[in-house]
């Protein structure tokens, strides 16, 4: 089972939390600004490997916390690493 | 006696190393890639083709879905694409001569609901001015059609009605790779397995890439007049090689079968307010999948808690499944597009098309995504089934929304 660090509760079941998403960045490469405005509304940056993201801990405390993952395990990761 | 080993299909691989250089060359040898490559021969004569793996063919999301055929969609487009793939699965046993273990079992879409009951009504109509076969049942049908079902729904789910799609099929995944993978071997196309891309050769300027000229591997580099990526799951990474951004978020989707039930069960049937999805294979495995995780993954391995959710929800529907146990279960990376349509075609890079977006409904379009690709490859124009699904729909503000069709959401 998957456990995950609630910074208000503590290690809880996976169950408990809903996926937010990751910090949407659009490449400062990309100038143009409808451009940009595309791709803030639809690219991805579909990270292998470690992200930094907002989880929800519905059945819990009810409140928005950052995680960092690593996406190609699920596992969590603390945060000052 | 193995009857799946019994009668494995003789593919003629080539024995030779990859080319320095090719017309085509595909990554990915799943459905996708082999269909493509497929299509590029036996339709245009194209056969200067290579199809690399980065493991054994059909090892990704073609040997982990469900593999259920179905054209039942929610926008027109889509119903109309889906429908021509369904049309060319039907005739790919009599086309390539080899069995792909075709049954057209009839799929069940239940509505336990009124509004989802309006929706079934809705997909029905919508379906038959776009040309599929879908209509809409009420429960006595649903009954004689399955009568494993509780329509009670344990008291909590009544089944209002549901769209019966008369030619939902199941085909044997692994067949349907092979089947096109010995077509395409038999005209002369390369497949080469264990050849990681690690990379593309590309051409840039000031601009950002210009035009993409062929693929690293570790064995080299092999150049190409189109490199096409028929990666599932992992296609951002290909694509930023290529400086493509991908409106692709990768998900895991798993799915289990269970021991061997030892009656028939004899439609494909979907909840849509549960989310779930149940058939019977060939062998009588109970086969159950449902919604994809809710955050983006890769991980590839399954967990108790979905095992158990899924479970909960198929037996509410079903009583009998609560005899039964878990045999398998397995996840697949899906590339699940943000608007729940395919990306098919040019990319805006010179030389470099995609076929992804694939998410959990892939394994029915490979037919028909193969097809259109090689007649897009062929040509350097795409077809008016293919066209609505080019990647610049998302800045010509066209996208293409069908989330309710996944089945998986």
């Amino acid at each position: 089972m998957l456990w995950i660090e609630c910074p208000h509760c503590g290690t809880r079941p996976f169950e408990e939390f809903r996926y937010g998403s990751v910090f949407p960045v659009t490449p400062e490469t990309i100038t143009d600004p409808d451009a940009r405005n595309v791709d803030y509304a639809w690219m991805q940056d579909n990270i292998q490997g470690v992200t930094l993201e907002r989880w929800f801990h519905e059945s819990g405390c009810r409140r928005w916390f950052t995680a960092k993952r690593d996406t190609t395990t699920d596992t969590f990761l603390p945060l000052d690493d | 006696m193995n009857e799946f080993v019994e009668t494995l299909l003789d593919l003629p691989w080539q024995t030779c190393d990859p080319k320095p250089a090719y017309d085509v060359v595909i990554i990915g040898g799943g459905g996708h890639g082999l269909s493509t490559a497929y299509y590029l021969a036996a339709r245009h004569g194209i056969t200067n083709v290579c199809v690399l793996d980065a493991n054994y063919i059909g090892s990704g999301n073609s040997g982990r879905n469900t593999t259920i055929i179905r054209s039942n969609y929610g926008i027109p487009e889509s119903v109309r694409f889906y429908q021509h793939s369904l049309e060319l699965y039907q005739g790919l046993e009599e086309e390539t001569g080899s069995w792909i273990m075709h049954n057209t079992k009839g799929q069940i879409w239940l509505a336990h609901s009124t509004s989802t009951a309006r929706t079934e009504q809705t997909r029905a109509l919508m379906n038959q001015a776009c040309g599929a076969r879908t209509d809409y049942i009420l429960p006595d049908e649903i009954k004689a059609r399955c009568p494993q079902i509780d329509l009670t729904g344990g008291g909590r789910y009544p089944v209002q009605g549901a769209s019966y799609h008369h030619e939902g099929a199941t085909a044997r995944h692994d067949r349907v790779v092979w089947t096109y993978a010995q077509g395409a071997l038999r005209k002369g196309v390369h497949i080469f397995q264990h050849t990681p891309v690690t990379g593309l050769v590309t051409e840039t300027s000031s601009s950002g890439v210009d035009r993409v000229a062929g693929v690293q591997t570790p064995n080299g580099i092999i150049s190409a007049g189109v490199v096409l990526s028929a990666v599932g799951g992992h296609v951002s990474t290909v694509a930023a090689w290529a400086g493509v951004r991908l409106p692709i978020r990768s998900h895991a989707l798993q799915a289990f079968v269970t021991n061997a039930y030892a009656q028939e069960f004899a439609p494909i049937i979907s909840s849509n307010d549960l989310v779930f999805y149940v058939s019977q294979t060939p062998r009588g495995q109970m086969l159950i999948g449902a919604e994809y995780d809710r955050q983006a993954s890769y991980r590839t391995s399954t967990s108790y808690s979905y095992l158990q959710a899924c479970s909960a929800k198929a037996t509410i529907m079903f009583p009998f499944l609560s005899k039964l146990r878990i045999l398998r279960s397995w996840a697949g990376v899906c590339d699940v597009s943000t608007d729940f349509s395919p990306i098919l075609g040019h990319t805006g890079v010179d030389g470099f098309m995609l076929s992804t977006g694939w998410g959990t409904w892939g394994f029915k379009a490979i037919p028909a995504a193969g097809e259109q690709l090689a007649d897009l490859i062929a040509t350097g124009t795409p077809s008016a089934l293919i066209a609505p699904f080019g990647l610049d729909r998302f800045a010509n503000e066209a996208a293409m929304a069908d989330p309710s069709s996944a089945g998986t959401r």
